[in-house]
């Protein structure tokens, strides 16, 4: 045990403690990478207390969360050793009777997913009156009422109606409340949260935040919170716990922890997490004439409605629809100019067209109407044949590094392709791939590998040598490090930083994460439901946004406070 | 309002299923004038070397003289007012015919369907309860064995072993004809008739369905649903019946759908097996008797059952499937 | 940390087992002439022989040699079977590529096209065909192909359309690749194991088609085959059962292999699908 998780111990005497853990270790099975995916962890959890496990992928920090309620997979991931006091009994000895009275009655869980952690094919309010039918021996009516009581109560609207609703109906938003409600509805001693907000866009995120604090001190209940994102457990901990491979490596108060971390991986950890300053413009603006490389002129783009000649045809056979999918205005009436060699963030929650704008622009997406000019070139309308000439101007680095390369492609082949398709010799292309993997921080060998044998961080890096093989003049990134952990996240969008500098591109950079934003482009356009909301240097949208989104978007960022209090620079950032 | 809505659904389904079926119908018309011969023919070359004067007569009578596209555009006019044509083979109108050998076969494929399913569904239920004991194996290797088995083979071993060895169940037809039965002594004789028939017919599926339930079953436990299940504190058999079976049991229904089609033409194989006087055996004897008119009809009131169970198989997939829209307008 | 592919394959035993016995057959019916007498048709004694006595597999109701009808009729379906899945696959996958890349119009109507297929029984569709090009082998072979392609068509479809949204696939678009070589060099090499695996699930229920259609009499007329064989033995069944159930037997140890290597193959080459 390290010293300061000593003292985060003696902090509360034993009769406000919850839950103990004491040197909790679980298996992995044979075949795994390591033995143990959780190593001899300690902890405790008092009354009415947020603790924060924080963690990387692959951290065990949720295998080590659901160890407490004994729901691991399989007979190959298992308890091998340790305790689990709740209120001294210990959990992972007890019978399998005992174990579904303190499910839910005693600790209940939130899942990160509540689209597939709710069934299906149960109305939201069965799968919760369920839970009191297992537990208690209400009548069916007083079931009804508990349950709707408690809809209320985690501010759901119309909790009769949404009594009645299966889960594809709500929001995300709504389904997260509804699985709060199952895990308050018995007033458990203790929630076990599992990242729950990744899966919502910030502003839902900052709503759940809030209930979560507010009913936690309405109800006393004793909260352990799994999250990767530093910024929520700032807004949220009171305690918190760093892991690293199964280990926990720092453990302490919250104040302690964020401001004055101890361990150099949590400093590291820290580090990483993108500032919410604002960078200033990189080049001198006044010199550079104002000569936009990229032109948008009233964009437009609908989804759905599909299929108009063929209609009659199609009423043949009908094949029965999932869910609903009207037609979808996902980009309206969109105007932009891109001054060359600069670097802007098109910010937006999921559905404000972000990526649909971006998938226009690169011809991924054929746009219904309005002009795109690349350097004086109009792209919309070209067909394939046309647009080849473009590829060596725009190009674009993908989202998912596990998808946006070809797994039976060589490394070496995916980097020079581009350059082979400008017509470029097959050789001279292959040397530039060599020279771009040294560029990108890899080294020339991981030319003749497989894209399998690298971590996300690397294929993004192979990704961005992909981009620059046809060496564009601007650089679409969509959303290019939301797939990857924060510590690498820091390392390519400072590639990105530098490769941009160097080689002077324009960047379009597609992101939700207004920090991630603030981290690399000096200007923000902020998107909302297919339109331009605001847009601006960074730097001025950040200190006086315009725009009641854009105010309520800043003000969603999970752990502002606590940033500015870390950096020790004057809050630029509006209240 | 989801009922109304459903119904309307019905309707239209009901409307847009009339251009399939005579799809079906041009096609097996077309392709039926590929084939070598006609009714005349047959006709002529069964009276024994008939002089030509004679088959064009048979010819023109038929209506086969007159030109192909005359002959379809007449014939789908009758087969709208639900005139199927004259089987001059059997010397009756097809209607008749086919009405006389529809039900023994809808006798024989619902009963095939019900054993498939609902065994099916049972066992494969079964195995993923026990899964990796010897039970599930024993279930297993069952069901791998019956879905490599021909049809009728197995209809000839269950003759072979049931019938001729043990004597107890008959080797053909669909009652005792001699018997004379009449009311509950017939009922129970057709059904000592059809156990035969509807295993060997059943069993394919019955394993497929068992296989598919079992992989299933398997992978809802692991979904995070049944985790979630699994927190509230639900016993283990409570997640599988409560939740899991009817997540589990969406991909049957679908399977099932696809079932009656080859349930049509196993039951060709199954029909001849058993002497079983039902529609595929008439379809066979057509077929070989050039039988055109009458083939023609079988295959338009086999398109119609296909798409009319098609139909009940989605209404089923709505009523279980709450996330499928019904009459969403385009 | 995974074992190779070749090793999780054979290492199964049930693939083991389909592999050994799908050798045998396809051994002896490379060898047939060599092994048995060399004309399934020929008399070569008295009729009615039991199982090993004098004639190996004993003899049917004209005094032929059961033993040469096995062999010889291994060679007919076996080859009726992977000539007619060839097809299917080829024209299958052709359809369900296309539809799946082009998806829009394309799409639609190749899709009505092959819903409505799906909605004809396809064995009676199967026994029409080959009356109308009347028996042959070749009509046996554009039969059970005529009826196949549908579900291949839909996997390959799904396959191409799930990989064309794929960011790799839409990378290789921003860089100006061809259709063509998107079709061929991206999405073609990782759709190829399941359609590996379903064309030879498929080759099983070609098998079980093309017997039932010789039991039928609509098999090809001058050639052995086991479906054939059966259906022959079948007015003797009280008599001499072996006529029926040696044959069937040969049936369905071949198809239940096909279907054990199948499966092992789709096991083999998705491993994260295999329960644990």
């Amino acid at each position: 045990m390290t010293g300061s998780s000593r003292v985060a111990d003696d902090r509360s005497t034993h009769d406000d403690l919850v839950l103990q853990i004491r040197s909790l270790s679980v298996a992995l099975p044979a075949w795994a990478d390591r033995s143990l995916a959780v190593k001899e962890v300690s902890l405790t959890i008092g009354k009415g207390e947020t603790l924060c496990v924080v963690g990387e992928s692959g951290s065990g920090k949720s295998v080590m969360a659901r160890a407490i309620l004994r729901l691991l997979p399989g007979p190959h991931v298992r308890i091998v050793g340790g305790q689990v006091l709740l209120e001294g009994e210990d959990v992972a000895q007890a019978d399998a009777r005992r174990m579904r009275q303190i499910r839910s009655g005693r600790i209940a869980m939130v899942f990160q997913e509540p689209m597939v952690a709710l069934n299906p094919l149960m109305t939201v309010g069965r799968q919760i009156e369920e839970i009191l039918e297992v537990h208690t021996d209400l009548s069916r009516a007083a079931r009804r009422r508990r349950v709707v009581a408690t809809f209320e109560d985690v501010r759901l609207p119309d909790p009769e109606r949404i009594f009645g609703a299966y889960p594809h109906e709500l929001s995300g938003g709504q389904r997260q409340r509804v699985m709060i409600a199952m895990s308050l509805v018995l007033e458990p001693k203790l929630i076990i949260a599992d990242e729950p907000t990744t899966a919502l866009d910030v502003t839902t995120e900052a709503q759940i935040l809030t209930l979560l604090k507010e009913l936690q001190q309405r109800h006393g209940t004793a909260l352990l919170f799994i999250t990767h994102n530093f910024g929520v457990v700032a807004e949220i901990a009171d305690r918190v716990a760093v892991m690293r491979h199964g280990e926990v490596v720092e453990y302490g108060d919250a104040d302690e922890v964020l401001i004055r971390p101890k361990h150099p991986y949590t400093r590291s950890l820290i580090d990483a997490v993108p500032s919410l300053v604002p960078r200033k413009r990189v080049s001198e603006p006044e010199k550079a004439p104002a000569e936009p490389i990229l032109t948008v002129r009233g964009l437009e783009k609908t989804y759905g409605g599909r299929t108009t000649s063929l209609q009659w045809l199609a009423r043949l056979v009908p094949r029965l629809s999932r869910g609903s999918r009207g037609a979808v205005h996902a980009i309206n009436h969109i105007d932009l100019d891109i001054i060359r060699g600069s670097a802007v963030a098109l910010v937006g929650e999921s559905g404000s067209g972000k990526s649909t704008l971006a998938r226009c622009l690169i011809g991924l997406e054929r746009a219904d109407a309005g002009s795109v000019t690349v350097a004086g070139t109009e792209i919309v309308g070209l067909n394939r044949r046309a647009w080849r000439p473009l590829r060596s101007r725009i190009q674009m680095v993908f989202q998912d590094p596990f998808a946006s390369l070809n797994p039976r492609t060589k490394v070496g082949d995916i980097i020079a392709r581009g350059a082979i398709l400008q017509g470029e010799g097959a050789s001279a292309a292959m040397a530039q791939a060599h020279k771009l993997l040294e560029l990108v921080g890899l080294e020339a060998r991981a030319a003749e590998r497989y894209p399998n044998e690298f971590s996300g961080g690397q294929r993004q890096r192979i990704g961005i040598a992909r981009a620059l093989a046809v060496k564009p003049d601007i650089l679409i990134a969509d959303e290019p490090v939301s797939a990857l952990d924060v510590s690498v996240q820091k390392q390519v969008l400072d590639l990105l930083d530098d490769l941009r500098r160097r080689f002077g591109l324009t960047m379009l950079f597609i992101t939700h994460d207004l920090r991630v934003a603030a981290h690399v482009c000096e200007e923000i356009v902020v998107l909302k439901n297919g339109r331009i909301v605001e847009r601006g240097a960074t730097a001025d949208i950040f200190a006086d946004p315009q725009h009641d989104y854009t105010r309520t978007l800043l003000a969603s960022v999970p752990g502002r406070d606590w940033q500015i209090q870390l950096g020790g620079k004057t809050p630029i950032v509006a209240k | 309002m989801r009922g109304g809505k459903l119904i309307r659904y019905i309707l239209m389904r009901l409307l847009q299923a009339v251009p399939v079926v005579l799809g079906v119908v041009v096609l097996n018309f077309l392709l039926l004038q590929l084939a070598p011969g006609d009714a005349a023919t047959v006709l002529a070359g069964e009276a024994g070397g008939a002089p030509p004067e004679y088959v064009e007569q048979l010819r023109s009578r038929f209506g086969l003289d007159k030109p192909v596209l005359v002959q379809l555009v007449v014939y789908l006019k009758n087969i709208l007012l639900l005139d199927l044509g004259f089987s001059f083979r059997n010397n009756a109108p097809v209607l008749g015919l086919i009405l006389d050998r529809l039900w023994p076969t809808l006798l024989l494929m619902g009963a095939t369907l019900i054993v498939s399913v609902g065994g099916g569904v049972t066992l494969g239920v079964l195995a993923a309860i026990w899964v990796r004991t010897w039970r599930d194996h024993l279930i297993s290797v069952v069901a791998v064995v019956a879905y490599a088995t021909p049809l009728f083979w197995v209809g000839l071993m269950l003759i072979l072993v049931f019938s001729i060895r043990l004597d107890w169940f008959p080797t053909s037809g669909m009652e005792d004809v001699v018997a004379f039965n009449e009311g509950w002594k017939r009922v129970v004789d057709i059904a000592h008739h059809l156990v035969l028939p509807t295993v060997t017919l059943s069993l394919f599926y019955l394993a497929l369905y068992a296989r598919l339930m079992r992989a299933t079953v398997l992978e809802q436990r692991g979904a995070e649903y049944a985790t979630t299940a699994r927190a509230k504190g639900l016993t283990e058999r409570a997640i599988t019946l409560r939740h899991v079976l009817r997540n589990a049991l969406l991909p049957i229904v679908t399977m099932a759908g696809v079932q009656v089609g080859a349930l049509l033409g196993g039951s060709v194989v199954v029909e001849t097996v058993f002497a079983w006087p039902g529609l595929g055996q008439l379809a066979f004897q057509s077929l070989f008797a050039r039988d055109f008119n009458l083939l023609l009809g079988i295959f338009f009131l086999s398109a119609c059952v296909v798409v009319l169970v098609n139909l009940v198989v989605d209404v089923i997939y709505v009523l279980l499937d709450p996330r499928i829209r019904v009459g969403g307008n385009t | 940390m995974t074992k190779p592919f070749w090793v999780r394959f054979v290492g199964n035993p049930r693939v083991a087992f389909g592999l050994i016995w799908l050798a045998l057959v396809v051994i002896s019916a490379l060898a047939a002439p060599l092994i048995a007498p060399p004309d399934p048709f020929a008399i070569i004694g008295r009729p009615f022989a039991q199982p090993f006595g004098a004639f190996s597999l004993g003899t049917d109701s004209l005094g032929r040699s059961v033993w040469s009808g096995l062999v010889h009729g291994a060679r007919t379906t076996l080859l009726i079977a992977v000539v007619a899945t060839l097809g299917a696959v080829v024209f299958g996958g052709l359809v369900g590529a296309i539809s799946g890349f082009y998806g829009g119009r394309t799409d639609d109507i190749l899709m009505r096209v092959t819903e409505f297929f799906q909605t004809i029984p396809s064995f009676i569709f199967a026994i029409l065909l080959v009356a109308i090009l009347s028996p042959s082998a070749t009509s046996v072979v554009v039969a059970i192909a005529t009826v196949s392609w549908p579900p291949i068509a839909r996997i390959v479809r799904g396959e191409v359309m799930g990989l064309r949204s794929r960011e790799f696939v839409q990378a290789a678009i921003t860089l100006g690749e061809s259709d063509p070589a998107i079709l061929f060099r991206q999405i073609l090499p990782n759709a190829l194991s399941p359609l590996i695996v379903t064309g030879s699930l498929l080759v099983a229920t070609a098998i079980l088609t093309e017997t039932a259609l010789s039991f039928l009499g609509l098999g090809a007329p001058n050639l052995m085959s086991w479906g054939f064989m059966v259906g022959a033995g079948r007015s003797f069944l009280r008599d001499a059962w072996w006529l029926v159930a040696i044959p069937g037997i040969a049936i369905l140890l071949t198809v239940l292999s096909i279907n054990l290597v199948g499966e092992g193959l789709n096991d083999a080459l998705n491993p994260r699908l295999r329960t644990p």
